[in-house]
Protein backbone atom coordinates (compact mmCIF):
# COMPACT_ATOMS: atom_id res chain seq x y z
CA UNK A 1 0.00 0.00 0.00
CA UNK A 2 1.23 3.50 -0.75
CA UNK A 3 1.25 6.11 2.00
CA UNK A 4 -1.93 7.85 0.84
CA UNK A 5 -3.80 4.56 0.54
CA UNK A 6 -2.60 3.50 3.99
CA UNK A 7 -3.70 6.78 5.53
CA UNK A 8 -7.14 6.45 3.89
CA UNK A 9 -7.44 2.96 5.40
CA UNK A 10 -6.54 4.16 8.90
CA UNK A 11 -8.85 7.14 8.56
CA UNK A 12 -11.62 4.62 7.86
CA UNK A 13 -10.63 2.55 10.90
CA UNK A 14 -10.65 5.63 13.15
CA UNK A 15 -14.03 6.85 11.91
CA UNK A 16 -15.61 3.39 12.00
CA UNK A 17 -14.32 2.61 15.51
CA UNK A 18 -17.11 4.36 17.51
CA UNK A 19 -19.66 2.11 15.81
CA UNK A 20 -18.01 -0.87 17.49
CA UNK A 21 -19.87 0.19 20.63
CA UNK A 22 -23.22 0.29 18.81
CA UNK A 23 -22.88 -2.83 16.70
CA UNK A 24 -21.40 -5.18 19.31
CA UNK A 25 -24.32 -4.98 21.79
CA UNK A 26 -26.74 -5.62 18.92
CA UNK A 27 -24.79 -8.71 17.87
CA UNK A 28 -24.68 -9.82 21.51
CA UNK A 29 -28.44 -9.38 21.80
CA UNK A 30 -28.98 -11.31 18.58
CA UNK A 31 -26.90 -14.20 19.90
CA UNK A 32 -28.86 -14.28 23.16
CA UNK A 33 -32.27 -14.05 21.47
CA UNK A 34 -31.29 -16.63 18.83
CA UNK A 35 -30.44 -19.24 21.46
CA UNK A 36 -33.65 -18.38 23.34
CA UNK A 37 -35.46 -19.14 20.06
CA UNK A 38 -33.82 -22.57 19.92
CA UNK A 39 -30.84 -21.98 17.62
CA UNK A 40 -27.45 -23.46 18.52
CA UNK A 41 -24.23 -21.40 18.46
CA UNK A 42 -23.28 -22.51 14.94
CA UNK A 43 -26.72 -21.59 13.58
CA UNK A 44 -26.63 -18.17 15.25
CA UNK A 45 -23.16 -17.52 13.81
CA UNK A 46 -24.22 -18.71 10.34
CA UNK A 47 -27.09 -16.23 10.49
CA UNK A 48 -24.73 -13.33 11.28
CA UNK A 49 -22.13 -14.32 8.66
CA UNK A 50 -24.81 -14.79 6.00
CA UNK A 51 -26.74 -11.59 6.61
CA UNK A 52 -24.67 -8.99 8.61
CA UNK A 53 -27.79 -6.86 9.13
CA UNK A 54 -29.42 -6.77 12.57
CA UNK A 55 -32.93 -5.78 11.59
CA UNK A 56 -33.25 -8.49 8.91
CA UNK A 57 -31.81 -11.13 11.23
CA UNK A 58 -34.22 -10.22 14.04
CA UNK A 59 -37.14 -10.20 11.57
CA UNK A 60 -36.39 -13.66 10.21
CA UNK A 61 -35.86 -15.01 13.71
CA UNK A 62 -39.12 -13.56 15.03
CA UNK A 63 -41.15 -15.02 12.16
CA UNK A 64 -39.50 -18.44 12.42
CA UNK A 65 -40.26 -18.41 16.12
CA UNK A 66 -43.92 -17.67 15.29
CA UNK A 67 -43.85 -20.74 12.98
CA UNK A 68 -44.38 -18.65 9.87
CA UNK A 69 -43.62 -20.47 6.59
CA UNK A 70 -39.97 -20.21 5.53
CA UNK A 71 -40.81 -18.20 2.42
CA UNK A 72 -42.64 -15.56 4.49
CA UNK A 73 -39.70 -15.26 6.91
CA UNK A 74 -37.35 -14.94 3.94
CA UNK A 75 -39.37 -12.37 1.99
CA UNK A 76 -40.06 -10.24 5.09
CA UNK A 77 -36.40 -10.18 6.13
CA UNK A 78 -35.31 -9.31 2.60
CA UNK A 79 -37.90 -6.54 2.52
CA UNK A 80 -36.26 -5.09 5.64
CA UNK A 81 -32.95 -5.28 3.74
CA UNK A 82 -34.26 -3.53 0.62
CA UNK A 83 -32.44 -0.39 1.75
CA UNK A 84 -29.17 -2.21 0.95
CA UNK A 85 -30.13 -1.97 -2.73
CA UNK A 86 -30.43 1.79 -2.25
CA UNK A 87 -26.98 1.89 -0.66
CA UNK A 88 -25.61 -0.17 -3.53
CA UNK A 89 -27.10 2.26 -6.04
CA UNK A 90 -25.70 5.27 -4.17
CA UNK A 91 -22.15 3.86 -4.01
CA UNK A 92 -22.10 2.76 -7.65
CA UNK A 93 -20.95 6.13 -9.09
CA UNK A 94 -18.00 6.06 -6.64
CA UNK A 95 -16.94 2.41 -6.72
CA UNK A 96 -18.60 1.03 -9.85
CA UNK A 97 -15.31 1.16 -11.79
CA UNK A 98 -13.38 -1.01 -9.29
CA UNK A 99 -12.37 -4.55 -10.34
CA UNK A 100 -15.24 -7.04 -10.10
CA UNK A 101 -13.74 -9.12 -7.26
CA UNK A 102 -13.31 -5.99 -5.14
CA UNK A 103 -16.91 -4.95 -5.84
CA UNK A 104 -17.99 -8.40 -4.63
CA UNK A 105 -16.26 -7.74 -1.28
CA UNK A 106 -17.65 -4.18 -1.06
CA UNK A 107 -21.15 -5.58 -1.66
CA UNK A 108 -20.79 -8.24 1.04
CA UNK A 109 -19.58 -5.69 3.63
CA UNK A 110 -22.13 -3.03 2.65
CA UNK A 111 -23.89 -2.25 5.95
CA UNK A 112 -25.55 0.90 7.32
CA UNK A 113 -22.33 2.20 8.88
CA UNK A 114 -19.93 1.47 6.01
CA UNK A 115 -22.41 3.05 3.61
CA UNK A 116 -23.08 6.20 5.61
CA UNK A 117 -19.42 6.94 6.44
CA UNK A 118 -18.11 6.15 2.95
CA UNK A 119 -20.64 8.29 1.11
CA UNK A 120 -19.87 11.15 3.48
CA UNK A 121 -16.11 10.77 2.97
CA UNK A 122 -16.34 10.42 -0.83
CA UNK A 123 -18.37 13.63 -1.11
CA UNK A 124 -15.83 15.44 1.05
CA UNK A 125 -12.65 14.06 -0.57
CA UNK A 126 -13.47 14.30 -4.24
CA UNK A 127 -9.78 13.98 -5.20
CA UNK A 128 -9.46 10.44 -3.77
CA UNK A 129 -8.29 7.73 -6.16
CA UNK A 130 -10.16 4.43 -6.47
CA UNK A 131 -7.55 2.75 -4.22
CA UNK A 132 -8.03 5.38 -1.53
CA UNK A 133 -11.82 5.06 -1.69
CA UNK A 134 -11.64 1.27 -1.38
CA UNK A 135 -9.05 1.51 1.43
CA UNK A 136 -11.31 3.89 3.38
CA UNK A 137 -14.33 1.59 2.90
CA UNK A 138 -12.49 -1.49 4.19
CA UNK A 139 -10.99 0.62 6.98
CA UNK A 140 -14.51 1.44 8.22
CA UNK A 141 -15.50 -2.22 7.96
CA UNK A 142 -12.49 -3.45 10.01
CA UNK A 143 -13.67 -2.40 13.52
CA UNK A 144 -17.32 -3.32 12.75
CA UNK A 145 -18.01 -6.49 10.77
CA UNK A 146 -15.62 -9.00 12.41
CA UNK A 147 -17.07 -8.04 15.79
CA UNK A 148 -20.58 -8.66 14.46
CA UNK A 149 -19.61 -12.33 14.20
CA UNK A 150 -17.61 -12.45 17.44
CA UNK A 151 -20.34 -10.92 19.62
CA UNK A 152 -23.03 -13.11 18.04
CA UNK A 153 -21.08 -16.11 19.33
CA UNK A 154 -20.54 -14.50 22.75
CA UNK A 155 -24.28 -13.74 22.96
CA UNK A 156 -25.18 -17.28 21.93
CA UNK A 157 -22.90 -18.66 24.66
CA UNK A 158 -24.46 -16.33 27.26
CA UNK A 159 -27.95 -17.20 26.01
CA UNK A 160 -27.38 -20.94 26.40
CA UNK A 161 -26.42 -20.31 30.05
CA UNK A 162 -29.36 -17.99 30.77
CA UNK A 163 -32.68 -19.09 32.28
CA UNK A 164 -35.73 -18.61 30.04
CA UNK A 165 -38.60 -16.22 30.98
CA UNK A 166 -36.61 -13.09 31.78
CA UNK A 167 -38.97 -10.98 29.69
CA UNK A 168 -36.67 -11.76 26.74
CA UNK A 169 -39.69 -12.33 24.51
CA UNK A 170 -39.84 -8.54 24.38
CA UNK A 171 -36.15 -7.89 23.64
CA UNK A 172 -36.79 -8.02 19.90
CA UNK A 173 -39.79 -5.67 19.83
CA UNK A 174 -37.92 -3.13 22.00
CA UNK A 175 -34.89 -3.38 19.72
CA UNK A 176 -37.01 -2.68 16.65
CA UNK A 177 -38.83 0.23 18.26
CA UNK A 178 -35.52 1.74 19.39
CA UNK A 179 -34.15 1.39 15.85
CA UNK A 180 -37.19 2.94 14.19
CA UNK A 181 -37.85 5.84 16.58
CA UNK A 182 -34.87 7.98 15.46
CA UNK A 183 -35.93 7.47 11.81
CA UNK A 184 -39.33 9.11 12.45
CA UNK A 185 -37.98 12.54 11.64
CA UNK A 186 -40.28 13.78 8.87
CA UNK A 187 -43.97 13.76 8.00
CA UNK A 188 -43.61 11.06 5.30
CA UNK A 189 -41.74 8.80 7.72
CA UNK A 190 -44.44 9.26 10.36
CA UNK A 191 -47.15 8.57 7.78
CA UNK A 192 -45.41 5.39 6.58
CA UNK A 193 -45.09 4.16 10.17
CA UNK A 194 -48.66 5.03 11.16
CA UNK A 195 -50.25 3.42 8.09
CA UNK A 196 -48.07 0.31 8.43
CA UNK A 197 -48.94 -0.14 12.12
CA UNK A 198 -52.67 0.38 11.56
CA UNK A 199 -52.76 -1.97 8.57
CA UNK A 200 -50.72 -4.58 10.41
CA UNK A 201 -53.15 -4.61 13.36
CA UNK A 202 -56.19 -4.76 11.06
CA UNK A 203 -54.73 -7.46 8.80
CA UNK A 204 -53.24 -9.65 11.53
CA UNK A 205 -55.67 -12.50 10.79
CA UNK A 206 -54.55 -12.88 7.15
CA UNK A 207 -52.99 -16.34 6.58
CA UNK A 208 -49.21 -16.93 6.20
CA UNK A 209 -48.37 -13.59 7.86
CA UNK A 210 -49.26 -11.92 4.57
CA UNK A 211 -50.67 -9.05 6.63
CA UNK A 212 -47.09 -8.03 7.42
CA UNK A 213 -46.10 -7.71 3.77
CA UNK A 214 -49.34 -5.93 2.85
CA UNK A 215 -48.94 -3.53 5.77
CA UNK A 216 -45.30 -2.86 4.81
CA UNK A 217 -46.25 -2.11 1.20
CA UNK A 218 -49.13 0.15 2.27
CA UNK A 219 -46.78 1.99 4.62
CA UNK A 220 -44.20 2.51 1.86
CA UNK A 221 -46.89 3.80 -0.49
CA UNK A 222 -48.15 6.17 2.21
CA UNK A 223 -44.62 7.48 2.80
CA UNK A 224 -44.01 8.00 -0.91
CA UNK A 225 -47.37 9.70 -1.39
CA UNK A 226 -46.92 12.06 1.55
CA UNK A 227 -43.38 12.86 0.36
CA UNK A 228 -44.78 13.97 -3.01
CA UNK A 229 -47.50 15.97 -1.27
CA UNK A 230 -44.90 17.70 0.96
CA UNK A 231 -42.77 18.45 -2.11
CA UNK A 232 -45.74 20.19 -3.73
CA UNK A 233 -46.60 22.20 -0.60
CA UNK A 234 -42.98 22.95 0.39
CA UNK A 235 -40.88 22.94 -2.83
CA UNK A 236 -37.16 22.33 -2.33
CA UNK A 237 -37.63 20.10 0.72
CA UNK A 238 -36.25 16.64 -0.09
CA UNK A 239 -35.77 14.00 2.63
CA UNK A 240 -32.24 12.55 2.83
CA UNK A 241 -31.72 8.87 2.13
CA UNK A 242 -30.17 8.19 5.51
CA UNK A 243 -31.21 5.20 7.61
CA UNK A 244 -30.53 4.22 11.18
CA UNK A 245 -27.80 1.80 12.14
CA UNK A 246 -27.77 -1.97 12.21
CA UNK B 1 -37.97 -23.66 16.81
CA UNK B 2 -38.28 -27.34 15.96
CA UNK B 3 -37.44 -27.50 12.27
CA UNK B 4 -33.72 -26.92 11.72
CA UNK B 5 -33.92 -27.77 8.01
CA UNK B 6 -36.30 -24.82 7.51
CA UNK B 7 -33.91 -22.66 9.51
CA UNK B 8 -30.94 -23.51 7.29
CA UNK B 9 -33.06 -22.94 4.17
CA UNK B 10 -33.92 -19.46 5.45
CA UNK B 11 -30.28 -18.73 6.32
CA UNK B 12 -29.14 -19.82 2.86
CA UNK B 13 -31.90 -17.82 1.17
CA UNK B 14 -31.06 -14.76 3.24
CA UNK B 15 -27.37 -15.10 2.39
CA UNK B 16 -28.12 -15.15 -1.35
CA UNK B 17 -30.86 -12.52 -1.17
CA UNK B 18 -28.95 -10.07 1.06
CA UNK B 19 -25.86 -10.33 -1.10
CA UNK B 20 -28.00 -9.92 -4.23
CA UNK B 21 -29.56 -6.72 -2.89
CA UNK B 22 -26.13 -5.32 -1.99
CA UNK B 23 -24.54 -6.37 -5.28
CA UNK B 24 -27.30 -5.55 -7.76
CA UNK B 25 -26.36 -1.96 -8.52
CA UNK B 26 -22.64 -2.02 -7.70
CA UNK B 27 -22.09 -5.12 -9.77
CA UNK B 28 -24.71 -5.19 -12.47
CA UNK B 29 -26.46 -1.88 -13.06
CA UNK B 30 -23.37 0.32 -13.25
CA UNK B 31 -23.99 4.04 -13.50
CA UNK B 32 -27.55 4.00 -14.85
CA UNK B 33 -30.01 5.94 -12.66
CA UNK B 34 -32.88 4.27 -10.84
CA UNK B 35 -36.44 5.52 -11.43
CA UNK B 36 -37.45 8.21 -8.92
CA UNK B 37 -40.70 6.46 -7.93
CA UNK B 38 -38.76 3.34 -6.91
CA UNK B 39 -36.28 5.31 -4.77
CA UNK B 40 -39.18 7.18 -3.20
CA UNK B 41 -40.78 3.91 -2.06
CA UNK B 42 -37.49 2.31 -0.97
CA UNK B 43 -36.86 5.24 1.40
CA UNK B 44 -39.76 4.08 3.59
CA UNK B 45 -39.17 0.32 3.71
CA UNK B 46 -37.55 0.34 7.16
CA UNK B 47 -40.07 2.69 8.82
CA UNK B 48 -42.96 0.64 7.37
CA UNK B 49 -41.89 -3.01 7.68
CA UNK B 50 -40.35 -2.86 11.17
CA UNK B 51 -43.33 -1.15 12.90
CA UNK B 52 -45.72 -3.48 11.03
CA UNK B 53 -43.79 -6.43 12.43
CA UNK B 54 -43.76 -5.06 15.98
CA UNK B 55 -47.33 -3.79 16.29
CA UNK B 56 -49.07 -7.16 16.85
CA UNK B 57 -46.28 -8.27 19.24
CA UNK B 58 -46.96 -5.16 21.33
CA UNK B 59 -50.74 -5.36 21.18
CA UNK B 60 -51.07 -9.10 21.78
CA UNK B 61 -47.85 -10.49 23.32
CA UNK B 62 -47.52 -14.29 23.11
CA UNK B 63 -45.92 -14.39 26.58
CA UNK B 64 -49.19 -13.21 28.20
CA UNK B 65 -51.35 -15.51 26.10
CA UNK B 66 -52.27 -12.67 23.74
CA UNK B 67 -53.64 -10.39 26.47
CA UNK B 68 -52.50 -6.73 26.27
CA UNK B 69 -49.92 -6.24 29.03
CA UNK B 70 -49.26 -2.94 30.86
CA UNK B 71 -45.53 -3.66 31.33
CA UNK B 72 -44.93 -4.31 27.64
CA UNK B 73 -47.12 -1.37 26.56
CA UNK B 74 -45.27 0.92 28.99
CA UNK B 75 -41.89 -0.26 27.70
CA UNK B 76 -43.06 0.37 24.12
CA UNK B 77 -44.07 3.96 24.76
CA UNK B 78 -40.92 4.77 26.76
CA UNK B 79 -38.66 3.29 24.04
CA UNK B 80 -40.52 5.17 21.33
CA UNK B 81 -40.63 8.49 23.22
CA UNK B 82 -36.98 8.43 24.30
CA UNK B 83 -35.90 7.27 20.83
CA UNK B 84 -37.73 10.13 19.12
CA UNK B 85 -36.57 12.71 21.68
CA UNK B 86 -32.88 11.71 21.77
CA UNK B 87 -32.50 10.33 18.20
CA UNK B 88 -30.35 7.70 19.85
CA UNK B 89 -30.98 3.97 19.38
CA UNK B 90 -29.31 2.95 22.61
CA UNK B 91 -30.95 5.55 24.82
CA UNK B 92 -34.33 4.17 23.71
CA UNK B 93 -33.23 0.56 24.09
CA UNK B 94 -31.83 0.97 27.62
CA UNK B 95 -34.70 3.05 29.06
CA UNK B 96 -37.27 0.76 27.40
CA UNK B 97 -35.68 -2.38 28.83
CA UNK B 98 -35.43 -0.75 32.27
CA UNK B 99 -39.11 0.22 32.10
CA UNK B 100 -40.06 -3.35 31.20
CA UNK B 101 -38.13 -4.86 34.12
CA UNK B 102 -39.41 -2.29 36.63
CA UNK B 103 -43.04 -2.66 35.54
CA UNK B 104 -42.81 -6.46 35.45
CA UNK B 105 -41.37 -6.53 38.99
CA UNK B 106 -43.86 -3.94 40.25
CA UNK B 107 -46.99 -5.45 38.67
CA UNK B 108 -45.85 -8.99 39.44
Amino acid sequence: MTTTVKSAYWKGVREGAPFFFIVSPFALLFGVVATEAGLNILEALAFSVAVIAGAAQFTALQLLQDDAPAIIALVSALAVNLRMAMYSATLTPHLGAAPMWKRVFVAYFLVDQSFALSVGAYEKHRDWSMSQKLAYFFGVVTPICPFWYVFTVVGAMIGEAMPASLGLDFAMPITFIAMVAPMLRSLPHLAACFVAVTASLLLVSLPLNLGLLAAGLLGMMAGAAVEQWVARVKPGHVPQAKEAEA
Amino acid sequence: MSDHVTLWLVIAGLALGSFGLRFVFLGLVGNRAMPAWLLRHLRYTAVAILPALVAPLVAWPAATGGEPDPARLGATFVTLGVGIATRNVFAGLVTGAATLFILMAWLG
